[in-house]
Order: C-alpha cells, then structure tokens, then sequence
C-alpha cells in the first residue's frame, strides 16, 4: 500500500526567497510524523502547500494515491487533510459549537451530536455555547484542534498547537493527539518543544532554509550534528 | 421557513389591501421609496453582512436594472414584471464580476474597486445616447395598471412584493449552511476554506444574489419617477444608505436592514417634505456616526444588550 502523504519535489517562492527548495517526504497512513526546523526554515509554508492555502511552484502531492496538486484548500479538507493554524483562526462571531458545525456541515455531515461529543472529547464539552472570542489561548488551541477534528480527517495536521502553553496544558494536548493518532488518523506535528515532539513522533524531519537537512527517529534526530548546527548555530 | 413564507404571503394581502383604507396616493409614493431601501439593504446585507464584503457599489447595481429595464421597455414595450426579471438578471451578471474581485482583493481594496465599477458604468451610461445619455430620458408610464386603479400604487405593491421576496431569500441564506459558511467567510477567509467551505463559489454566489436583487429593486426606478438619468440613479446615496440601514438597524441578521430600511427611509421622507431633500444625507450622516459610537452592533446589539437571553 502507498503512503497517505507524498510530496515530491516541492518549490515554493515568494518573489526572489526561496521558501521550499525541492523537498519531498512521504507520510505512512497511521504514522506519527514529527517536523521541526528553526525559525523561518519553511515548515509552515510546507504546510500551508499541503492543506492548499497557498499554491505551491513547482512538484507535487500526492494524498492517499491522488494527485491533489491543483485541489482547491477546501477540496483537500473533503479529502481528508485537516489542519489547526499556528495563531488561532476562531470563527470568532460564533459559538465554540458553531465553530466545529462548519466542517461538520461542509465535510462530513455530521450532527451536533458529533460536535458535542468532540468538544467532551477534547475538554471543551463546559464551552459549547461560549462566543470564540471569550476563549483563552489554551482553549483557542484546543479549539483549532476540535475544529480541524470535526472535518474527521484522515491526517491531521498540527501547526505548533502548543506554543506558549504550559508544561501541563502541552501534556493535555499531547494526549489528546496521542488519542487521536490510537483511532487511525495519521497526525503531521510541527512544533518548537522539543520534549513534546520528541516524545510524540515516530520519525522526525528537520527542516533549515527549506531544505530537508536529515530525517530519522527521534534519537537520531537529536544527536545530528546538522541539525545541532541548524538550532545552535554551532 | 414554511411559516415564515406564510407570513410574507399574508403581508403581501395586506399591502395589497391597502388602498381601500389608504386614499392620499402621496403615503403609496413615500412608501415605494421605504421598500425600495428595504430591498437594497437586505441585499447589500448578503455580501456585506454575511460575507463580510463591504459594497460601495449600490448605486452601479441599482441604475444597471433601471436602466436595463428601460433599454427593453423602449425597445420591445417589455412588461414591468419582464423588466423586472431583466434587470435582475444584467446586475446579477455584474454582481458575479464583482465577486470575481473578491478572488485578489479584500477588506477596503474591495469597496473601493466596486465603487470604481460604479464610476465605469455610469461613464457608459452617460455616453449611451440610445437611453438619453447624460440628459436623461423621460420614460411614458403603460395606459392601464393590472389589480389597481394608480400606477403608483401598482408599483408601490409591486415593490412591497419584492421586499418580502428579498426578506424571505435573506432569512433562507441566514439560517441555512449557507449563512454559516458566509459568516466563516466573514470571520477568517483561510480557516473557512480550510474548513471545507468553498469560499470562492459562496462568495460568488452571495455577490450574484445581492446584485440581482438590487437590480430588481432598480428596475421600476424610471416607471416610477416617468424619468431616468444617470447621476441621480447612480447616485452614491444609495451606496451610503444601502451601507448605513443595515449598520443602524444590526449586520448579520435578516430584520436588521429592515428595521434600519424603515426607519432612515421613513426619517428621510418627512426630512424631504418638511423641510428639504438635502437633509437627507445629513440624517444619514449623523445617524451613521452617532450608531458606529454608541451602538455599534445596531439596533439589534442594543437590543440584545438591553434583553440578554432573548435572541
């Protein structure tokens, strides 16, 4: 069987900075996949190619077998990519319930049941009626994830959910992903806690300058002298 | 929604019964102008509302009915209803071209483009000798007048009509999945498409939807005043009150552009018979700002505010 995820090759430019140069990667179905690289290396950009909120310049990606190279963002979403934003992107005018009946309306026509039961899931359930905009940022995060959860993906995609959150607020989402990825959704998590993405993934992928500089478990990741050189600028 | 269309329908027989209580036919002329609004607010309310898509075209979507309707009505003696649909569908057609726009511009370059549209059309216009060009054309209202003895109240009823046929459109949108897609629209573009929503196509839809309506409110406009001519129908007014009714009465919510619609229009009305017309804009004005202070959501977040726990 096929990877879920294949990207081949991928360029993308803004003007004359080149944002990704070349990178390919596959993502097995089931899989852990961990992305880390420094500041500005292009892993959100990656992402953003991925899900199709930007158009890519050149390669290609392959989701479950089909090429979805030139799918419009919400296409994808139907065909299972889901994704959280690195700063919260709340429906803010609306209910965290509401929130997660836009996916469940436009991909996978799901009730209100289902919604409710992922917000319990999720630790949100005490919210459901609250405006988005009253959130705090833990429940901002958690929100991004339920919303990117209702869209019942196949891969979900993780940018930095746990940024700025405390050491125990990363371990609730680190276990709310952990769940997740146990029910068969193949997860992508991209993240600057190294305990975190260490612990979660099961091969990592390091990024600098839009270039992928080495790939492997978590250890091997660790003890790279590239990507030691990458962060440290040793 | 069932009951909801009942209502309208009930309405309706009660705008048609009218005349026989109501004999100065001056309260039909005011009147058509109130509903005139109600259409263009809730329409502007689709996309500037819902979307989030502020229209500064109003009056580029209103004259191109008119003057669509009257281009056929001197060609082929369409009739009104015709003239009508005809309008409906040419600004329905520049509504969709609008929201092309909406694929590269967003936030304020989008109404300043539609208010470019604006200027275009009506430089086209005023160069367009066949409907009278800059001087106008005066326009010969039919001979007879289907249901009522007035034209006025005719078109009045006419117009009473396509209020609640906008009104009815506007609650559909709202309260289906397809309110909730343009309210993720509104809220944040990238995470609704993200989402599973296709925003190009809603938007698309939504602009489409919103120009016809305002061409169909457009499309009496020269049977109704027996004349057209391009400043006054593309006048910028309609785009400031189509804008102001919906702010002042409550954004997101079908009664909001009704309640803004009825009450600036009717303000305006007595404005213009006690004192002057040009009073009109600075009602708008002075409404808009004291409103966009105090009471930013409208009428309707104020009432929300006052009453919490009713909706």
């Amino acid at each position: 069987m096929s990877d879920l995820l294949e990207v081949s090759r991928l360029a993308k430019n803004f003007g004359g900075f080149t944002a990704l140069d070349g990178v390919s990667l596959s993502v097995a179905r089931g899989e852990r996949f961990g992305l880390i690289g420094p500041n500005g290396s292009g892993k959100t950009t990656l992402i953003n190619c991925v899900s199709g909120a930007l158009a890519h310049d050149g390669g290609s990606i392959r989701f479950g077998g089909e090429d979805i190279s030139a799918l419009p963002a919400y296409q994808r979403t139907r065909r299972g990519i889901a994704r959280s934003f690195q700063i919260p992107r709340p429906f803010h005018s609306m209910s965290v319930l509401e929130n997660l009946l836009v996916p469940l309306e436009y991909v996978s026509g799901g009730s209100e049941d289902e919604a409710q039961e992922i917000l319990r899931q999720i630790g949100l359930a005490d919210k459901a009626q609250t405006r988005s905009n009253q959130l705090s940022q833990v429940e901002l995060r958690k929100l991004e994830l339920a919303r990117a959860m209702a869209a019942r993906p196949r891969l979900l995609i993780s940018d930095e959910a746990m940024a700025g959150l405390s050491s125990n607020e990363v371990g609730e989402v680190l276990e709310i992903l952990f769940r997740l990825n146990a029910t068969g959704i193949t997860v992508i998590m991209i993240e600057h806690i190294m305990q975190a993405v260490m612990k979660f993934s099961q091969r990592v992928v390091c990024l600098d300058a839009g270039r992928i500089i080495c790939e492997g478990a978590p250890a091997e990741i660790v003890a790279n002298p590239e990507v030691q050189r990458a962060y440290l600028g040793a | 929604m069932l009951r909801f269309v009942a209502g309208a329908l009930v309405a309706l027989g009660l705008f048609a019964a009218l005349p026989l209580f109501v004999h100065n036919e001056y309260w039909f002329f005011a009147g058509y102008v109130v509903l005139q609004f109600i259409v263009l607010a809730t329409a502007w309310n689709i996309l500037g509302g819902y979307a989030g898509y502020v229209n500064f075209g109003t009056g580029a979507f209103f004259a191109v009915g008119g003057y669509t309707a009257v281009a056929l009505y001197k060609a082929f003696a369409l009739p009104l209803g015709l003239q009508i649909l005809a309008g409906a569908a040419a600004s329905g057609l520049l509504g969709f071209g609008v929201g092309l726009l909406t694929l590269r511009l967003r936030g304020i370059f989008f109404s300043i483009a539609t208010i470019a549209v604006a200027i275009v059309l009506e430089t086209v216009v005023v160069n367009w000798s066949y409907v009278g060009g800059a001087k106008g054309l005066p326009t010969m209202r039919p001979a007879s007048t289907p249901l009522f003895d007035s034209y006025t109240v005719w078109l009045f009823f006419v117009m009473a009509a396509l209020a609640l046929l906008s009104v009815c459109i506007a609650r559909y949108i709202e309260t289906s999945w397809i309110g909730r897609g343009l309210r993720a629209i509104r809220d944040n573009e990238g995470a609704a498409e993200c989402s599973g929503v296709p925003t190009l196509k809603l938007k698309l839809g939504a602009a489409t939807l919103s120009g016809a309506l305002m061409g169909a409110a457009g499309a009496p406009f020269a049977q109704y005043l027996s004349f057209i001519e391009p400043s006054s129908s593309f006048s910028l007014t309609y785009a400031v009150n189509a804008l102001a009714m919906p702010m002042i009465g409550g954004v997101g919510h079908w009664v909001g552009p009704v309640i803004g619609a009825v009450l600036l229009g009717t303000v305006q009305q007595w404005a213009t018979v006690r004192f002057q017309s040009e009073i009109n804009v600075l009602v708008v004005g002075v409404l808009l700002v004291v409103f966009v202070v105090a009471a930013p959501e409208g009428i309707l977040g104020l009432a929300r505010k006052l009453f919490p726990g009713k909706r």
